[in-house]
């Protein structure tokens, strides 16, 4: 399509609405996971009324004049006096936007998947027309362009009347060509902590940055696979919704997970196909010294080497005490392949992502 | 684009039964156009060639998503220039284009006979390119982001002028430099002279240079104290175009605004009125002329959902449209004027017939004289807010749920001639530029009930400041309470002025 002259008007106003998403980033990020839409592609941002100011009235105090039926004293039946969207503005960016901008206000680099031989894939792209295929699928045009050609070839338009009636042989249908791309995997293992200590409020934390990292990891590959792991004293392997929701009691063994996710990662993502990104989140608790000595063992031996990042986020709660994160950090403290990160509450969100993302592996 | 053969035909019987309907309008060129080109010209208020500026890329989007999620389609769009462009949507059908082009030719039969269309420019179109022009030029030059910023300053300040300086010569011009002779008479007497005995001594005691000297002094202090502008203005945005402190081209994009302002002004006076013609000319050329049987239920539907009117709004097609009937009826049977209006007898006065038939005539020449406001106030009866229940709705102070709360029309009808005043707008007017000798721009919100929106105006103040450069005050009330809103480049300040207001109809 050629460029319009409204299309710099709305890239201006899409500048606009870019820059009031980043200034109120931590807002967004704190308060919770964003609507979206379209499969999930697009996601719905609130954001404060952009508009001109100018010199008006309010609401008017909620008074006008109206038209209808109704008894005075009776309610009229809607809010009154203002066009839908004439307030909130719902911004629709997508995915691949949202974490531009994060990207942007956190100076995040772009992460260089790790030297592994990349895959290759077969995508299927609808470029292509056939002379036969579903209803569902008929290209309109390219028909009704095949038939006008017919109509005028054996004499039949008349361009006083100008009916154009289709048969079989002028329809024809959109279809998919193959082409091999080359494709660059990520997996995102997920482990939460979800013994006793760890409350409601802990466990939106977790989802807000559950739901950052995401866009932003998705947003670096083609393709990424998410596997989500609770464990209390022992560990099992849960799907998205019950991973926020769950709750459990009881003791805290990390190791447990720690092997979990070492088998899952062996019998679906070999590190050679795959980047690997683990995220734990605990309240810090863990269940012996000696466990953790286990804990240390796997990610040394086995966990650190197969990812790209380890990181280990500690939500602060009420019971736990924050050994854990201690521990590690005296344990690997310069290792690049594992960063910590202290979340004191809602708006420690952004940090931490820019703690877990800053390097860019 | 040309017009297709079937939408030929119809335009050619719409065009002759507006005619013989006695419709006088410019030439008008139909342009059929899909969703997008509509949604984007929309977005231009009606001139594809505009300025560039974000807020058209922003009403654009607004429209398409209204548009996609079906909330919404525009029929056509018709500009008041001559000729008169109208922009059909090409998925109407023959009926709705039918429907649409009968209402476009009432629509440019009223801009070009009302008189607050007259000082209208009806080569607009050129005018807005040259705009457009202009601005992109400063574009060039300054850098996008400086001019948009300026812009912005501008258009926040569109509506601080004077709609019905269009109409009425403004005595400011003559009295000018009046004052300014005034000064200098009144300096002349003022001058002390010290007494002396022998004339001849005059010169030496009260030299001419020194007398001459203290009486420009004190022509400059009274000056000084003189207000500027000597009389309060409403046109503020073409007094900053005159006097601020600002370069050539931040003085072009002020003349824009300002001059565009103006050209829409008549459209939001004239907004009831105006569609209501429309509606009344569409209704008499479908139902008279032009509608073939089969069509009949179809445009049933579409005239009656332009029509409908939804819980606490008023729909000015409906309301326009309505009145202009109620007049016909009421001047076809004579019912008006003193002998109907004070004959006591509601019975009597329904039921009234002189068998004058002076309707057609009366609706011709009130779509001439008038806009909305003196179009309500002149023609909408106690009869007719009951009639067509009108109401007035507002908040419940217990339950916060918006309720009607009375239908007396001796209120609804203030109420809603409140509601149209300065199209809605408030009225502000600058009262002094040189406020405190300082330089300082004082301007006055005449309240009359209707509270300010704070936030708005506060960005307002400093959208003035930008383009003023001094401090910038608002005089206005909030519940009643005059206070003084103020900005001075860093810092926003709240004064209360110890005065209490009454609003209109409190």
């Amino acid at each position: 399509m050629p460029m319009r002259r409204v299309d710099t008007d709305v890239s201006r106003f899409r500048r606009i609405v870019r820059g009031q998403i980043r200034k109120n980033l931590r807002k967004y990020v704190s308060q919770g996971e964003l609507k979206t839409l379209q499969g999930g592609r697009v996601v719905a941002v609130p954001l404060p009324e952009i508009n001109l100011p100018k010199f008006t009235f309010g609401d008017r105090g909620g008074s006008g004049v109206g038209q209808g039926e109704g008894e005075e004293g009776e309610g009229v039946g809607s809010e009154p006096g203002e066009d839908p969207g004439d307030h909130e503005l719902e911004a629709e960016v997508t995915l691949d936007e949202l974490a531009a901008i994060l990207g942007e206000e956190l100076e995040l680099p772009h992460i260089e998947p790790r030297g592994r031989q990349n895959v290759v894939t077969d995508v299927r792209r609808y470029r292509d027309i056939r002379r036969v295929g579903p209803h569902s699928l008929r290209h309109f045009k390219r028909t009704f362009r095949n038939a006008l050609k017919r109509q005028i070839a054996t004499g039949t338009y008349d361009p006083a009347a100008p009916r154009i009636i289709p048969q079989r042989d002028d329809e024809r249908f959109r279809s998919f060509d193959v082409s091999p791309v080359p494709e660059s995997s990520a997996a995102i293992l997920y482990m939460m902590d979800v013994s006793g200590s760890m409350g409601t409020e802990q466990k939106e934390v977790v989802r807000n940055a559950a739901f950052w990292l995401d866009t932003w990891i998705k947003s670096q590959y083609r393709n990424v696979a998410t596997r989500y792991v609770v464990h209390d004293a022992a560990a099992r392997e849960v799907d998205r919704h019950n991973f926020f929701h769950l709750k459990e009691s009881g003791g805290t063994k990390i190791s447990s997970a720690y092997r979990l996710v070492d088998q899952i990662i062996d019998a679906d993502y070999p590190p050679d196909q795959w980047n690997v990104y683990c995220f734990q989140f605990s309240d810090g608790d863990n269940w012996s010294g000696g466990d953790t000595t286990e804990c240390l063992r796997l990610l040394d031996e086995s966990l650190l080497p197969k990812s790209n990042q380890f990181a280990y986020g500690q939500v602060k709660s009420a019971y736990g005490s924050g050994q854990f994160k201690h521990d590690l950090d005296q344990r690997f403290g310069d290792d690049e392949r594992l960063v910590t990160c202290d979340i004191p509450d809602r708006d420690g969100i952004l940090d931490c992502l820019r703690e877990f993302l800053r390097r860019g592996r | 684009m040309t017009l297709p053969p079937e939408l030929v035909r119809i335009r050619d019987a719409a065009r002759e039964a507006a005619l013989d309907f006695g419709l006088d309008f410019p030439e008008v060129v139909f342009e059929p156009v899909d969703s997008d080109e509509l949604n984007m010209i929309a977005a231009y208020g009606g001139f594809p060639v505009r300025y560039p500026h974000w807020r058209f890329g922003m009403e654009y989007r607004r429209l398409q998503k209204t548009y996609e999620y079906g909330l919404g389609k525009i029929y056509e769009l018709v500009i008041n220039t001559d000729p008169c462009y109208a922009y059909l949507m090409k998925t109407n059908t023959l009926m709705e284009q039918k429907l649409v082009m009968a209402h476009v030719y009432g629509h440019a039969d009223f801009f070009r006979n009302n008189a607050w269309f007259a000082p209208t420019d009806r080569k607009m179109v050129d005018v807005m390119a040259n705009h457009g022009t202009r601005v992109r030029r400063h574009v060039d030059r300054q850098g996008a982001d400086a001019v948009e910023v300026f812009l912005d300053h501008c258009l926040s300040l569109e509506n601080l002028i004077d709609p019905m300086g269009l109409y009425i010569r403004r005595h400011r011009a003559e009295e000018e430099p009046k004052q300014e002779l005034d000064a200098d008479r009144l300096a002349a007497g003022q001058v002390q002279r010290f007494p002396v005995s022998h004339r001849y001594m005059e010169p030496y005691i009260n030299p001419r240079e020194a007398l001459e000297k203290e009486r420009v002094e004190i022509a400059e202090g009274l000056r000084e104290r003189e207000s500027f502008p000597a009389q309060p203005t409403r046109d503020i945005l073409g007094f900053l175009l005159h006097h601020a402190p600002i370069a050539d081209w931040q003085a072009d994009c002020i003349d824009i605004v300002h001059e565009e302002a103006y050209y829409f002004a008549p459209q939001a006076m004239t907004k009831i009125i105006n569609e209501g013609w429309a509606c009344f000319c569409h209704s008499r050329l479908m139902t008279t002329r032009l509608l073939e049987q089969k069509e009949i239920v179809d445009y049933a539907d579409k005239h009656a959902s332009t029509l409908a009117t939804q819980p606490g709004r008023i729909n000015p097609y409906r309301l326009g449209f309505d009145l202009l009937h109620d007049i016909e009826d009421r001047w076809n049977r004579g019912a008006h004027g003193k002998e109907w209006t004070e004959c006591g007898d509601a019975e009597r006065m329904r039921t009234w017939d002189d068998g004058s038939m002076d309707g057609l005539r009366k609706v011709f020449e009130v779509r001439r004289v008038h806009n909305d406001q003196t179009f309500l106030d002149a023609f909408l009866t106690p009869e007719f807010i009951h009639a067509n229940k009108l109401y007035i709705f507002g908040r419940d102070p217990r339950t916060g749920e918006t309720v009607i709360l009375d239908r007396d029309p001796a209120t609804v009808k203030p109420k809603l001639l409140q509601q149209l005043t300065n199209m809605g707008q408030p009225i502000i007017e600058l009262v002094d530029a040189n406020h405190r000798n300082r330089g300082e721009l004082y301007l006055v919100h005449r309240w009359e009930g209707t509270d300010l929106r704070e936030d708005f105006a506060r960005q307002t103040l400093r959208a003035l400041h930008a383009i003023w450069t001094r401090p910038t005050h608002i005089e206005t009330a909030v519940e009643g309470k005059a206070i003084l809103w103020s900005f001075d480049g860093s810092e926003e300040t709240s004064k209360d002025l110890g005065k209490t207001l009454v609003g209109i109809g409190a």
